[in-house]
């Protein structure tokens, strides 16, 4: 069987399998204002964690949280279920699949065939949508991806059954309520708010703290690691900030759109100045990718540009601080 | 970064799917845009895959030279660590890192072979005896 379900494509799996989701059942969402009413701009450094052997740093929120706080401001509300069980977790979706339903599906990453092997990691917060089953087949939208694609039977259940940090367990997730007309501008001031008080946290670890926590660090790689891992640790930071499903400057676009999106429904002009300022954001992060991946490239280590570019992040630290403190009174 | 200046550098995705970035058209409007890659990505990637090639490696001729067991070698060909690994295996991670000791790997029940065997998709006789 098909669902008759419209594949859009994203730049960031979670927004994207929300923002399909919503609009099979009838409500059109963007992308960039499920990312916004979600809250899903972030950055944190979390020490003591080791991703890929390099320290890990994230530019969004945990996955799953964007889904959670979008239907908790909009009135959604979602099914989730998870499983231990890999034939009830088949079952589950095949008799989802049988009432037209499409559903959202948390996967690991290095068992999707689909994806070329360089990009085959073991990262578990991936998300797609099935909707539907031929033969032996099913149907997935992955929303990172130009076109659906197919999983076999076992395919499917070695992804949804992946081991490791954030192991998915079959989880499986669908809105089975909606409010009668979506509110946004409520949702979108919550949202906005939410996110201001996690980039101006009084933490060392998150938001512009935590920026300029990690240009500390980078000053000091060189020295403390050896030209070898600090290269490694560079090029680790630039990935995360520009992987598959960033949209780019760490989201910081995604973000952008959404306030520019968000000043027409509120009728607010100064966030469509700020959606120009978050874009000059944005742009400043790529600049900082641009010139990390010269000194990986050639393999060099020299102190002084090691210092540049945590110059670069301390900039963007305080441009990111001024900014988030003029988003909350503007609102 | 505006529309046309969204990199279309070649990349390991290209021939699969290009990717989608927001960028601002000429009347300063957010849109959609594809990319089929940025040099900046794609150096960063092949580091960190180069990275997992010298680790391969280094753990091959640690096996060869009889310092560690095979199963180092296809955790790190599967991209694993011992995280990873020990959460696939449903053992404890100073367990799998004991079996890493070839004393202690010659001497493993066929049961917990045939447990990592199958987490790599290697047949017991590829587990016991790698390639050199």
């Amino acid at each position: 069987m098909k669902i008759d379900f419209t594949h859009h494509q994203s730049a960031h799996c979670e927004n994207g399998v929300v923002s399909n989701l919503m609009s099979y059942n009838g409500f059109k969402v963007s992308e960039p204002m499920v990312f916004g009413i979600g809250s899903g701009l972030l950055f944190c450094y979390i020490p003591f964690l080791m991703v890929n052997h390099a320290p890990a740093i994230t530019y969004r929120a945990m996955p799953g949280f964007i889904f959670k706080r979008f239907a908790k401001r909009t009135g959604i509300k979602i099914k989730r279920e998870k499983f231990t069980n890999k034939t009830s977790a088949q079952t589950r979706l095949d008799e989802n699949l049988n009432r037209n339903n499409p559903v959202g599906l948390q996967v690991g990453v290095y068992g999707l065939v689909y994806f070329p092997d360089e990009y085959r990691f073991h990262f578990n917060a991936h998300n797609l949508v099935v909707y539907g089953k031929e033969g032996d087949n099913y149907l997935i939208s992955d929303p990172v991806m130009e076109n659906v694609t197919t999983l076999t039977t076992k395919q499917l259940e070695k992804v949804r059954f992946a081991k490791g940090a954030f192991a998915p367990k079959g989880h499986m997730y669908y809105p089975i309520a909606f409010p009668e007309e979506l509110q946004l501008d409520k949702a979108i001031v919550k949202g906005i708010k939410h996110t201001c008080r996690d980039m101006l946290a009084p933490v060392p670890f998150v938001g512009a703290k935590g920026i300029r926590t990690v240009a500390k660090l980078i000053r000091k790689w060189p020295k403390k690691k050896g030209v070898k891992v600090a290269n490694h640790y560079l090029g680790q930071v630039v990935r995360m900030q520009e992987e598959i499903g960033t949209g780019g400057g760490g989201f910081r676009y995604i973000y952008a759109a959404f306030l520019q999106e968000s000043s027409k429904i509120l009728k607010n002009e100064r966030l469509s100045e700020l959606s120009k300022e978050m874009t000059e954001i944005g742009d400043l992060w790529r600049d900082f990718a641009l010139d990390a991946s010269r000194i990986y490239k050639n393999r060099s280590a020299q102190d002084d540009a090691y210092n540049k570019v945590a110059d670069q992040l301390l900039i963007i630290g305080d441009k990111e601080e001024a900014f988030f403190k003029k988003l909350k009174k503007a609102i | 970064m505006k529309t046309n200046e969204v990199p279309q550098d070649k990349s390991h995705l290209e021939s699969v799917s290009r990717e989608v970035y927001y960028a601002v058209d000429e009347n300063g409007e957010y849109k959609k845009a594809l990319s089929s890659g940025w040099d900046v990505k794609t150096i960063a990637l092949e580091n960190a895959l180069e990275e997992i090639e010298r680790r391969v490696q280094d753990a091959k001729t640690r096996v060869l030279e009889n310092k560690t067991s095979p199963i180092e070698y296809y955790m790190e060909l599967h991209k694993m660590d011992l995280t990873v690994l020990s959460s696939y295996v449903g053992m404890w991670q100073w367990r799998v890192k004991r079996h890493f000791k070839p004393s202690v790997f010659k001497k493993l029940s066929s049961k917990i072979l045939q447990k990592y065997a199958d987490v790599f998709e290697i047949s017991m006789e590829e587990l016991q005896q790698i390639k050199s």
